[in-house]
């Protein structure tokens, strides 16, 4: 068991990557919920997109899911563009209205 | 040690190191540049992943457009009265005891799943391959995609344009 | 031929209606001449289906399907089926509506709303065409609620007055509640049988496959779906919205709670006929006997012009009703499509009058005149001949006078019944069909004596009335021809003989032998036994209604005061509606207020605790005269928002308004399921 886990630490497999996305995706969600800032939540959302897009490609090089896994992650990327134009337009519409991008200070649904 | 493990450990510490100045860097602005090193390492991980073509991609939107596209949000919120680029975190507790615990989750699901692995030998040329793929079973899926983006380039034009009449009328 | 016709009738309308709610406005005179055009090709369109089916082939019924949904072994299909039935039907609904859109286009000349109205009517003619053409009872349900849905958007087409919109909720509501009915019953046969087509499940019924095994199941949803009709066609207990829906606009009356949609009902249960237990028809004849008699004895004393004829409707309804509970399968459908001409007629004469009237008192600039109520006219006959002669025919078809449609269809329904009466010993059907017909002449008579004949009530208002333009008086012209007997059969004292009687003839039972109603040679020659006796019995009973309504009304010889007098309670009991809204507000919205109450009172004992109990207890029966006043949506909205202004409170602590806290909550959500999942 020791032995083994010493041999994949040298040769990145499969397990390698999906590691690196799963980090990839706790930082993306500790920026979503910890940042005030609209803007890096959005950073946050991109991370979390690209870690599952890593693990896609990960699944297309390593299993029977071949290029089928890079068409998903193509079509992640185009609607990955088309959140981040779309989102930014509603941050500068509230920043218009609120005068601050801060999540917390954007309060108007409190009951 | 082979030159693609070194490689590999090269580009997940830039990915995962980067990723973590970006989240829990004090300045916008500086994140935004680490959010770039993140995307760019991310992409040389498709590489080793041979996936040539999804590497370009992400090259191209990601750095540059989405990237582009997040600075400008940046230039045009902190402008004026709060011109200070320091962000504040908030509830940072459950934060990070839900980011680790999601992290934990995962990594245990993937360390005890039994994956079938089927590895590809040969590394070949994915341009052509997805070309036909996405001008044969993927048509579909295309075309809506196609259609998404223009929605949303005229939603976001809308809403931007909005915003300046109601400027204009408001001066 | 059968699948590309049928689907151009039902579109064609669907095109009216979106483009005028679409593009209405911005047509040159707001698109009226576009959906009278495509109501008009319908009409053409279904003529050459009626003639074409009856010529090449008149025995078969054609249908066509295509696989709508497929949920694993399960598939639903989507359906037309052209039999003689669905044939006639159609012309019967396309050329009432294109008359009331020709109709319409002078009646609602001024409207504010007169596209979308235009609009409306398409929808309707639509979803009607739907109910006729469809294969398949859950499709049948669909436009089944459609045809409620536009029925509402009409009757509340003046929305600003108060009383047209509650009209048009009560209608939706009492419809609602035979519609569950309906709902169970097709769930019943779609557990038993897992297909909604009609054929279908009469194969499996024919069979010998029984709903759960048990006959008593098969009659519950006979009479289950009968529900159904029974709110649609304004049967007892459900008749209540029926006079309330005149308050839409009069073709609208007459299109659709007159002659179509109200005769849905009776369509439905010709379609389900030969899947009805002896025990569900025999529930079928007595609502429909009860039904008519409740109804005629209401007309009687009404004064609204349009109330009398929708009471009338109500009558005939349960008439047809009654006829396809006795076995009087083709009468009874006879029956509804002479009555849909001459009952389209007289709500379209009485449009014409009302019409006038209105202009008049308009003139006048009298506003409190109420223009619908036949104490304010009298002598019209001279203002309106038109109006008047084409009135006449129509009261004439609707008394059951010999020459006309209504005489053929109705002797044959009093003949039926009368013929079952003497298999079974039902003898109370064909006493009470007799009765409403006596009754039907008389108060039939008396509207037409009190709005044309005699002396104008009010010379000025006479004065100003004059007959309504063209475009509404040759409708009423076509209708009254149709009103004769000719166009049915041509020996004016038989209907058996006509093409009808060949084309519509009443279907197999498929229920088991020992269930089945009286068969049809049974029942016919039943039938031709009592025939003559009906027939003179009818045309005495019609005549002496007739006479007692000149007596009454014109010769004056009687006076309707003492006779009130002498009827006592029965006339206040008639005047009043024989108290049904009331007993329903009684029963059902002081019921729920009740309860309201009761709930309202545990609530706010628990949540102010027992201290408070005593003052409390005074507090809430103080409240509670007040309360009863109050309607029932206000009470309705209060109780509600209590409810939920309570919850709020003390789920308030949990909306931070704030999007991460949220955040949090949904990925510690996740993560827990995650866990749990795996």
């Amino acid at each position: 068991m020791e032995l083994m886990s010493i041999q994949s630490f040298a040769e990145p497999g499969l397990i390698h990557f999906l590691i690196v996305s799963a980090i990839l995706f706790s930082l993306g969600i500790m920026a979503v919920l910890s940042r005030r800032n609209t803007i890096m939540v959005l950073m946050g959302v991109e991370l979390i997109l690209n870690s599952a897009n890593i693990n896609f490609i990960a699944f297309s090089r390593f299993t029977e899911l071949s290029l089928h896994g890079h068409m998903i992650g193509l079509f992640v990327i185009i609607i990955a563009a088309a959140e981040a134009a779309v989102a930014l337009a509603i941050v500068l519409n509230v920043y218009n209205k609120f005068k601050t991008i801060n999540l917390d200070e954007i309060s108007l649904l409190k009951g | 040690m082979e030159l693609t493990t070194i490689l590999f450990y090269l580009f997940s510490v830039v990915t995962l190191g980067a990723a973590a100045i970006m989240v829990f860097s004090k300045n916008i602005v500086h994140s935004a540049f680490a959010l770039m090193f993140t995307l760019v390492g991310v992409a040389a991980l498709y590489v080793l992943l041979y996936a040539d073509f999804l590497a370009a991609t992400q090259l191209l939107v990601y750095v540059g457009g989405i990237l582009i596209l997040i600075l400008f949000g940046v230039m045009l919120t902190s402008q004026g009265y709060t011109l200070n680029f320091k962000t504040i975190t908030v509830n940072l507790i459950p934060a990070s005891l839900l980011s680790a615990g999601a992290a934990v989750l995962l990594i245990f699901a993937f360390l005890t799943t039994d994956w079938k692995i089927s590895e590809v030998t040969e590394r070949t040329d994915t341009v052509y391959d997805l070309g036909m793929l996405l001008m044969g079973d993927y048509i579909l899926p295309f075309i809506v995609a196609g259609v998404l983006l223009l929605i949303a380039i005229i939603g976001a034009i809308l809403m931007s344009t909005r915003l300046s009449v109601k400027n204009k009328g408001g001066a | 031929m059968y699948t590309q016709l049928p689907l151009a009738i039902l579109i064609l309308p669907l095109l009216a209606f979106i483009l005028l709610i679409f593009f209405g406005k911005k047509l040159p005179r707001q698109g009226d001449w576009l959906a009278t055009g495509l109501m008009t090709l319908t009409l053409i369109l279904s003529l050459i289906l009626l003639v074409t089916k009856l010529n090449t082939q008149p025995a078969e019924a054609i249908s066509s399907s295509f696989d709508w949904v497929v949920i694993g072994s399960q598939t639903i299909s989507f359906g037309i089926m052209i039999d003689n039935l669905a044939a006639v039907m159609l012309v019967v609904v396309t050329l009432v509506s294109t008359l009331v859109h020709y109709f319409s286009m002078g009646y609602m000349k001024d409207d504010v709303r007169y596209s979308r109205y235009f609009a409306y009517l398409g929808l309707f003619s639509f979803s009607m065409l739907g109910i006729v053409l469809t294969n398949n009872i859950l499709l049948m349900y669909v436009f089944w609620e459609l045809v409620g849905v536009s029925s509402y958007l009409l009757i509340g087409h003046w929305y600003e007055k108060k009383s047209a919109s509650n009209a048009a909720n009560k209608a939706f509501i009492v419809n609602r509640v035979g519609d569950f009915g309906m709902f169970i019953g097709i769930m019943i046969l779609f557990l038993s049988y897992s297909t909604f087509a009609f054929e279908a499940i009469f194969d499996s019924i024919s069979a010998g496959q029984l709903p759960f095994g048990s006959e008593g199941w098969l009659t519950a949803a006979g009479v289950l779906i009968f529900c159904g009709a029974v709110g649609k066609s304004a049967q007892f207990p459900l008749h209540v919205w029926l006079p309330d829906a005149m308050e839409g606009p009069t073709p609208v009356s007459a299109l659709i709670h007159a002659a179509t949609m109200v005769a849905a009902g009776v369509y439905l249960v010709a379609r389900v006929f030969p899947m009805l237990t002896a025990d569900a028809l025999l529930v079928i004849a007595y609502v429909g006997a009860i039904t008519a008699l409740i109804a005629a004895t209401i007309a009687i004393t009404q004064y609204d012009i349009k109330k009398v004829l929708a009471y009338s409707t109500i009558s005939q309804l349960g008439y047809m009703i009654m006829a396809l509970g006795v076995g009087a399968y083709t009468a009874g459908f006879m029956h509804l499509v002479t009555h849909a001409a001459f009952k389209a007629g007289l709500f379209l004469g009485a449009g014409s009058v009302i019409f006038g009237m209105h202009a008049a008192l308009h003139k006048l600039h009298d506003h409190h005149t109420d223009a619908q109520d036949i104490r304010n006219m009298g002598g019209l006959k001279s203002r309106m001949p038109f109006t008047y002669w084409t009135f006449l025919i129509f009261t004439l078809a609707i008394s059951g006078i010999p020459l006309t449609s209504g005489f053929l269809s109705k002797d044959e329904i009093l003949a039926g019944t009368l013929a079952f009466s003497t298999l079974n010993g039902h003898w109370f059907l064909p006493l009470i069909g007799f009765l409403v017909a006596g009754l039907t002449a008389f108060y039939m008579f008396r509207l037409l004596i009190l709005t044309f004949h005699g002396k104008p009530v009010n010379e000025k208002i006479y004065e100003g009335v004059t007959e309504s333009p063209k475009v509404m008086t040759i409708p009423l012209v076509i209708l009254a021809a149709l009103s004769l007997f000719f166009f049915y059969s041509f020996n004016p004292f038989g209907a058996t003989s006509g093409w009808f009687y060949g084309a519509i003839q009443r279907p197999l039972s498929m229920v088991p032998e020992l269930l089945q109603p009286a068969t049809y040679p049974v029942f016919y020659e039943a039938v031709s036994s009592v025939h003559t006796i009906a027939m003179l019995l009818s045309i005495l009973i019609a005549t002496g209604g007739v006479l007692m309504a000149l007596a009454v009304y014109h010769w004056k010889k009687i006076s309707a005061e003492s006779l009130a007098k002498r009827a006592g309670v029965l006339y206040t009991g008639s005047v009043n509606k024989w108290y049904f809204d009331e007993i329903y507000d009684t029963v059902f919205v002081k019921g729920c207020h009740v309860i309201m109450k009761m709930l309202r009172w545990f609530d706010e004992n628990i949540i102010d605790g027992i201290v408070n109990g005593s003052a409390m207890i005074t507090k809430i029966f103080s409240n509670a005269s007040g309360w009863i006043d109050n309607n029932i949506v206000d009470g309705l909205v209060n109780g509600t928002a209590n409810t939920a202004g309570r919850a709020g409170g003390l789920l308030s602590h949990v909306q931070t308004g704030k999007v991460q806290t949220y955040l949090v909550y949904v990925i510690f959500s996740f993560l827990v399921l995650f866990v749990l999942f795996l």
